[in-house]
């Protein structure tokens, strides 16, 4: 019997080791260890073994179970690695074909040129405001210092609803600095952006329609100074740290004294190129003080508050970020031009 | 304003380069656009002299030259033209140069013999007689050159000999002897037959050897038109040759010098407030105080003394004073019409100005020294003697020196003599007055009128001139008496007529000196600046302010109407202390919270939600054309085809202001369309404009508009995105409703396609199909589908931020089912039924299966359904959800006659 035992045991063993699949494997085991197997039948025999040699035979088989057991286990694991091994060899992929892409809609590029602008603003304590673009020409003009006989007046130049020039397209966001003087309380932060239209003809730098941001700030003893620190660090948001900035006179009706900011040519660093047109700087925007008699016209007294206001266009601002040459393409709506951003 | 740098110099001696010139004014507020040199393009070009000149061996037209040009040996260079002579001074341009357009010369040889180089014509120099009216090149009709066009029928036979007649007392001449005499004319002898003539003659083409045509009579040759010939007859005897100068110069002057090409003219942006920055003697001022040199004017001063008694001869009446402030004039008799001298016609054309004739030129050249417009009357033509500056008649009629007929209103400013206008005020002269060849005396205008008046008058006809533009921009009243004594001292000085004593000078309004309160704390609190006391006075005095016997105040120079109060003040102290020398602080004060309204924050939502589907941003015009009403099929009394009408629109394509955002999507998608791009979607939160709002303005609302085409794009992708819109703003009880048959949503719409679009009582807007004939009226054969969303009614309908729900403690039951029911039966009608069998345990129903085909009935569909049923405090047994399940299907047989499959 203990012959048997070591037999079968040492056979067992063997045939473990060389075992290829988990079903030859599951075979095996039932042929040694099932209810008709091998070790089972010795095992039957044992009650014909005098009750001395039960114990020694009885631990014996035991422990011939318990080694084809654990070699029965090992040889399952080895199993079970190797096929992981050969699915995951199977399963290599070529990493290199396209993904499959999620469509993903785009922001239009004078809107994230536009969110940038919005958001520095508001992180320097300014409101955001909306307002008309179907405008009375009071808010336009009248109101801004720019008087009947101002030629921008002049039905060649804005668009008007009726026969009086009363009612207008908006020329400029300009008149939202009268609606935010007449209607906020002060000290007065703002920004307007939105919609502005001129009677240009369309073509690779003019749009009938176009953007603006005005900007806007009343408090007490504010000065042209501040004027400069602020629209400096505009420019060094849009442009980057470090960014050189000029201010030139200029003349605004309703600002006095006027300028406009110019932007030190990114392309050529101030030397003069096709980017600049030879001037070394890029014309970013027009501000100023506010005039003493807009702000006497919208009730406020010049001699207690003073302000400051800037204007921008926000397509030339936009082209100039990403290098669009032709003001078209933004109104064209070309998914080809859009999905670029 | 173009400004020669040369002419400035003649004020205020600035040396300075172009670059640091452009920077500098920049920087003071005069913008700098450009700066050009006039003959930029010219190199290597000087003046020779033509020592000798030989017929090239080769050609009958061709002439070698020896040519000096000023440095060791002659160069020898070969020219076709034929209007030089030995002796003549001539623009050469040698080996190695560069004329205007870029044209490059060179060493070469004209066939055979070597060219050094080439002379020039005036067109060659970027000049024409208009410049040089001495230029002009008359050609006569060499015999010698003659081609007849039919060659068997020549009207001037091969042989012709001297003394032969040609016609009437025109005979052959051989021409013996040709000196030019340096004013154009040259004298020559000519064998006529036996007999010689020597007549003086004004053609250039002339040599010895020529044979011309003499004519007995008159004693003169014959050009081509003397003969009736035409060009072709003559190919070589044309009126264009080489430019002959009649200047002070000699060989080796650099041609740039004697043509008055060597100036540097720089171009001026100047801001309307400033018309007397229109003007040399302006921007010499501006100049001045930017580089703080001193100006140096001049007084004109006018010796007078003409034939006659000007109040005898010329009476001026205003009867309109208000739109003539003033009216300064004074005359000339004894006029000498004829070229104004080099130096003012290079200035002219320096500044852009055509020269014409002196008394024409001093008019221009005023204009442009003191920005003053003048204009010159023929006196012979101001009928009764007298000036009356008066609204035009309505209907008038005046032709204006350009040769066009005005029809004028009562509206308008004109000149007028006696019986009718001769000039068009502030704008442009009549040609019933003009200087002619023949004017005797004229009558200089120098005035001051009513800028909107000019401005109005010139916009309405259509003509703005270089005058108006200064008039209507409001001139300095003082300036009429300087700018005409200026005139009539040019006259004097150019002896081009005799000037009466005394001036005319209506004076209608009385200006008064602007005195203001220099306040040096409160311009350096708007400033932000420090600018002493001291630095302010010098700043202002240079720019012509002058102090007053008051302390602390200061008296406006009259030309600058735009200086009013201390803010005005301020920037005249900005521009000179320097807008880059003021300081750069932060804002201080009180602050603000600024930030982004509900509504600001609603138009970001969506605008990500709709990116994230998938959808790309446009930005489309608010204008468009009222045809898209008829293209988006809205029938005639369709209620937003009230719109808000551009009176003056560029074109009927963008003349009225949008109520709906539709047709602009689909304008869009149709350009995407035929531009082959696959797959497209699209979003706009944009405005429409409807009548109705306050002030007569318009109520202006945002509308979420969705286009999309592509490849297997439906209607339910499509309400997918919608679905999405609304559940990501948290939107509750949201339903689609088709259309119930007698009302559509919308005309634009594929009608059994479309849906209007609900949150509870709110309808939000409308989607669907647009209605083939919409989508090709758009050019597009194809499906495009449209959503458009009332952004007030989402903004309304948003629901409040989430609120944490539990999660189920306890499992669910699911349960499939599928029913058969008529095709009538809608989707949403079995889901309604379902939920209102259910007791109470249903949490989810979801559509999975729609059926048709082989097993179902004809005219029937079968539907399936995923349930899952819940209870939130223990687990579910079977038994309770079969329950459940058991009065959904008998709610959906008896509501809907849906049975279980």
């Amino acid at each position: 019997m203990k012959e048997q035992l070591s037999k079968i045991k040492s056979e067992a063993l063997a045939a473990f080791g060389q075992v290829s699949t988990p079903a030859a494997l599951d075979e095996l085991r039932v042929k040694y260890l099932g209810k008709k197997g091998e070790l089972t039948a010795v095992l039957k025999q044992m009650g014909r073994l005098s009750p001395e040699e039960r114990p020694a035979m009885g631990q014996l088989a035991n422990d011939v179970r318990a080694a084809l057991e654990e070699s029965i286990e090992r040889a399952a694991q080895k199993l079970a690695a190797a096929a992981l091994e050969a699915r995951l060899k199977a399963e290599a992929l070529d990493v290199t074909i396209p993904g499959k892409a999620p469509k993903q809609g785009h922001r239009h590029p004078m809107y994230i040129a536009l969110d940038e602008i919005k958001d520095i603003f508001v992180g320097m304590g300014f409101t955001v405001l909306d307002g008309p673009e179907i405008e009375l020409a009071s808010y336009n003009f009248d109101k801004l210092n720019a008087e009947e006989g101002h030629p921008s007046r002049d039905w060649s130049d804005t668009f008007y609803f009726d026969r009086d020039s009363r009612v207008m397209l908006r020329s400029q966001t300009s008149p939202m600095q009268v609606r935010a003087m007449e209607t906020m309380p002060l000290p007065i932060r703002i920004i307007a952006p939105g919609r502005v239209y001129r009677k240009d003809e369309v073509d690779a730098t003019h749009s009938p329609m176009f953007h603006q941001v005005e900007g806007m700030v009343i408090d007490k003893n504010v000065t042209m100074a501040d004027l400069k620190g602020t629209l400096n660090l505009l420019a060094e948001e849009l442009f980057g740290k470090g960014t050189v900035t000029r201010f030139r006179p200029h003349h605004f009706p309703f600002t006095e004294p006027s300028c406009e900011m110019d932007v030190q040519c990114h392309k050529c660093g101030g030397a003069g190129c096709p980017t600049c047109k030879g001037e070394g700087w890029i014309e970013l925007l027009g501000a100023g003080m506010i005039h003493p008699s807009v702000l006497r016209m919208s009730g406020i007294d010049p001699e207690q508050w003073s302000g400051w206001a800037f204007g921008m266009g926000l397509e030339r601002t936009a082209m100039r970020r990403f290098k669009i040459a032709d003001l078209r393409l933004i109104f064209e709506n070309d998914v080809r031009f859009l999905e670029q951003f | 304003m173009n400004l020669s740098r040369k002419w400035l110099n003649e004020f205020v001696e600035i040396t300075a380069g172009d670059k640091e010139f452009a920077e500098a004014m920049t920087l003071s507020g005069s913008k700098v656009e450009l700066t050009r040199s006039l003959g930029a393009e010219i190199s290597n070009v000087v003046v020779g002299r033509i020592e000798k000149m030989e017929r090239h061996p080769d050609s009958d037209h061709m002439w070698v030259c020896r040519v000096d040009v000023g440095k060791g040996e002659p160069v020898q260079i070969v020219t076709g033209a034929w209007n030089i002579h030995e002796g003549d001074l001539v623009p050469a341009a040698l080996h190695k140069s560069t004329l205007p357009g870029g044209k490059k010369i060179e060493r070469g040889k004209l066939r055979g013999v070597l060219s050094d180089g080439m002379l020039c014509s005036l067109s060659e120099l970027g000049l024409d007689t208009r410049d040089f009216p001495y230029g002009v090149i008359t050609a006569a009709a060499l015999l010698n050159d003659y081609k007849p066009i039919d060659p068997d029928k020549p009207s001037i036979p091969a042989d012709i000999r001297p003394g032969d007649k040609i016609y009437g007392p025109v005979v052959a001449a051989e021409v013996l002897e040709c000196m030019p005499l340096g004013d154009g004319s040259y004298h020559t002898c000519m064998m006529v037959k036996d007999a010689t003539v020597c007549p003086d003659i004004r053609c250039d083409n002339v040599h010895v050897g020529d044979m011309v045509a003499y004519n007995e009579k008159t004693d003169s040759i014959c050009t081509l038109a003397d003969l009736r010939a035409e060009q072709r007859e003559f190919p070589h005897c044309i009126p264009d040759g080489i430019f002959v100068l009649r200047e002070d110069c000699k060989p080796g002057d650099d041609i740039r010098a004697v043509t008055g090409q060597d100036d540097r003219v720089v171009e001026f942006e100047i801001t309307p407030n400033r018309p007397d920055c229109l003007s040399v003697i302006g921007l010499a001022r501006e100049a001045a105080a930017t580089f703080d040199k001193p100006c140096r004017f001049h007084q004109p001063e006018v010796k007078g003394g003409g034939d006659g008694v000007l109040t005898e001869l010329l009476d001026v009446e205003t009867p309109d004073p208000e739109l003539c402030p003033r009216y300064t004039a004074r005359m000339v008799r004894s006029v000498k019409i004829g070229p104004s001298p080099k130096w003012m016609r290079e200035r002219l054309r320096a500044m852009g100005v055509r020269p014409i004739n002196n008394i024409v030129d001093i008019t221009n050249y005023v204009m442009l020294e003191y920005g003053q417009p003048m204009h010159a009357f023929d006196y012979r033509y101001v009928k009764g003697g007298k000036i009356v500056v008066r609204r035009a008649a309505e209907g008038e009629e005046l032709t204006t020196l350009d040769g066009n007929v005005r029809r004028l209103n009562s509206g308008m400013l004109v000149i007028a003599d006696d019986t009718r206008a001769v000039g068009l005020a502030g704008i442009m002269g009549g040609l019933n007055s003009e200087i002619a060849a023949d004017t005797a005396d004229v009558v200089f205008e120098s005035a001051n009128f009513d800028g909107t008046t000019i401005r109005r008058t010139a916009l309405a006809l259509g003509m703005r001139t270089e005058a108006s533009a200064k008039f209507e921009k409001g001139l300095d009243i003082l300036n009429t008496l300087p700018a005409v004594n200026r005139a009539c001292e040019l006259v004097e000085q150019l002896g081009a007529g005799e000037v009466l004593d005394g001036v005319i000078d209506i004076l209608n309004y009385v200006p008064q000196p602007t005195v203001l309160k220099v306040e040096p704390e409160k311009i350096n609190a708007l400033l932000g600046t420090e600018v002493s006391e001291n630095v302010m006075y010098t700043i202002l005095q240079k720019l012509g302010f002058t102090t007053t016997k008051e302390r602390g105040t200061i008296q406006v120079p009259s030309w600058r109407g735009d200086v009013k109060e201390m803010a005005d003040l301020a920037e005249e102290v900005a521009r000179f202390y320097g807008y880059n020398n003021i300081p750069t602080t932060l804002m201080r004060g009180q602050t603000t919270l600024g930030g982004y309204s509900p509504e600001q924050k609603l138009e970001q939502k969506l605008g990500a939600v709709c990116r994230a589907c998938g959808y790309d941003e446009i930005i489309t015009y608010s204008f468009i054309s009222p045809a898209w009403y008829d293209k988006i099929g809205w029938p005639k009394d369709h209620p937003g085809r009230e719109s808000f009408r551009i009176l003056n629109p560029l074109g009927e394509d963008t003349s009225i202001m949008r109520t709906t955002a539709l047709p602009s999507m689909l304008d869009i998608l149709a350009r995407n369309f035929n531009n082959r791009n696959k797959d497209v979607r699209l979003y706009e939160l944009g405005r429409v404009y409807a009548p109705g709002g306050a002030d007569g303005l318009a109520d202006e609302r945002q509308v979420l508009t969705l286009g999309a085409y592509g490849e297997g794009f439906d209607f339910y992708d499509l309400k997918g995105a919608v679905e999405a819109v609304l559940r990501d703003i948290r939107a509750e009880e949201v339903r689609f409703e088709g259309p119930d048959g007698v009302h559509l949503p919308c005309a634009a719409y594929h009608p059994g396609r479309t849906a209007s679009v609900w949150a509870g009582p709110v309808c939000i807007g409308v989607l669907g199909q647009i209605h083939p004939a919409a989508a090709k009226n758009f050019g597009v054969d194809g499906e495009l589908y449209c959503a458009e969303l009332s952004f007030d009614a989402l903004f309304q309908v948003r629901g409040a931020d989430p609120e944490y729900v539990p999660l189920p403690r306890f499992p669910s039951v699911t349960r499939d089912i599928a029913v058969v029911c008529a095709e009538a039966v809608t989707v949403g009608e079995l889901e309604r039924a379902i939920r209102s069998g259910a007791k109470g345990l249903l949490k989810e129903v979801s559509l999975f299966d729609i059926y048709r085909g082989k097993g179902i009935e004809e005219g029937k569909k079968s539907v399936a359904f995923n349930l899952v049923l819940r209870a939130d405090g223990r687990s579910l047994t079977s038994e309770e959800a079969d329950a459940d399940v058991k009065s959904i299907l008998e709610t959906l047989e008896s509501q809907l006659g849906a049975v279980l499959r």
